[in-house]
């Protein structure tokens, strides 16, 4: 049912180094942070984190399932709160959940919930869908 | 230190920029979405970032881009992006507050397609001391 309140199921994602390189490609984002630990370690990180927009994106992607396209996302929004923390050779999860906190005349507002490592990693995520 | 002059004022890009297929495909294989006839939507970050980067990067901004952490990131879709659309880019300066000596700037990029919006979107950008 889509009614203020309701839930979505909840998705797990895996974020491992390979993925960081490959969203490094494809955004043009090549910051070192997200990919040599030496460098990472150096500017007083705790290990090597995933892009914030690949965090971002992969919400996204729970977003758009859910709204039966990317073509039905309107407004999309998110604060990087926390890291994502990926040391080598490691599957980290990404789990995603979502509650409806309005419902309009055709379109419906979620408020989204990503956690890594047990840490809640975005802040105020909020997507608006046509549905 | 941002100029206080720069505030809330906007800086148009030099060129146009076209959106590839291969770029969408690419953006997609890595979220693991499999429907490509449009872009989802944070792909446009590629684009709004880079322009932004490169249209404030004007030593009159006074913006220091080597230390700049990103804290938020929000997207309003008029329409959404395809292979072959060609978008102008403008990005305004929209807030701008100094806190624990730490810069935070708000900067808005639309993207646009002719005179119309296709897309909106604001990043906090966070200049650390």
């Amino acid at each position: 049912m889509i009614e203020v309140g309701a839930a979505l199921p909840t998705h797990t994602f895996t974020i491992n180094r390979e993925l960081l390189k490959a969203y490094a490609d494809a955004s043009g984002d090549q910051n070192p942070i997200h990919q040599n630990e030496e460098f990472a370690l150096s500017v007083g990180l705790p290990n090597v984190i995933a892009h914030g927009m690949l965090t971002m994106a992969l919400v996204g992607k729970f977003v758009t399932d859910w709204a039966g396209g990317s073509s039905n996302v309107t407004h999309y929004g998110a604060r990087f709160i926390k890291p994502v923390i990926v040391p080598a050779n490691t599957d980290v999860d990404l789990t995603v959940s979502a509650v409806i906190s309005a419902v309009e005349d055709g379109s419906v507002t979620l408020d989204l919930t990503a956690i890594s490592a047990g840490v809640k990693v975005l802040g105020m995520a909020k997507a608006v869908v046509k549905k | 230190m941002l100029n206080p002059d720069s505030v809330g004022r906007t800086f148009e890009g030099a060129n146009s920029i076209t959106v590839t297929q291969s770029e969408i495909d690419a953006f997609c294989a890595v979220i693991g979405e499999t429907n490509t006839s449009v872009a989802p939507p944070t792909f446009s970050i590629r684009i709004s970032l880079e322009q932004s980067q490169s249209i404030l990067s004007d030593p009159s901004i006074g913006l220091d881009w080597t230390r700049l952490v990103h804290g938020d990131q929000k997207f309003e879709i008029f329409s959404p992006i395809k292979g072959g659309d060609t978008f102008t880019c403008s990005s305004t300066i929209e807030n701008y507050r100094v806190a624990a000596g730490n810069e935070i700037v708000t900067v808005r990029s639309d993207l646009k397609s002719g005179s119309a919006i296709a897309l909106s979107s604001w990043s906090t950008l966070v200049v650390r001391a």
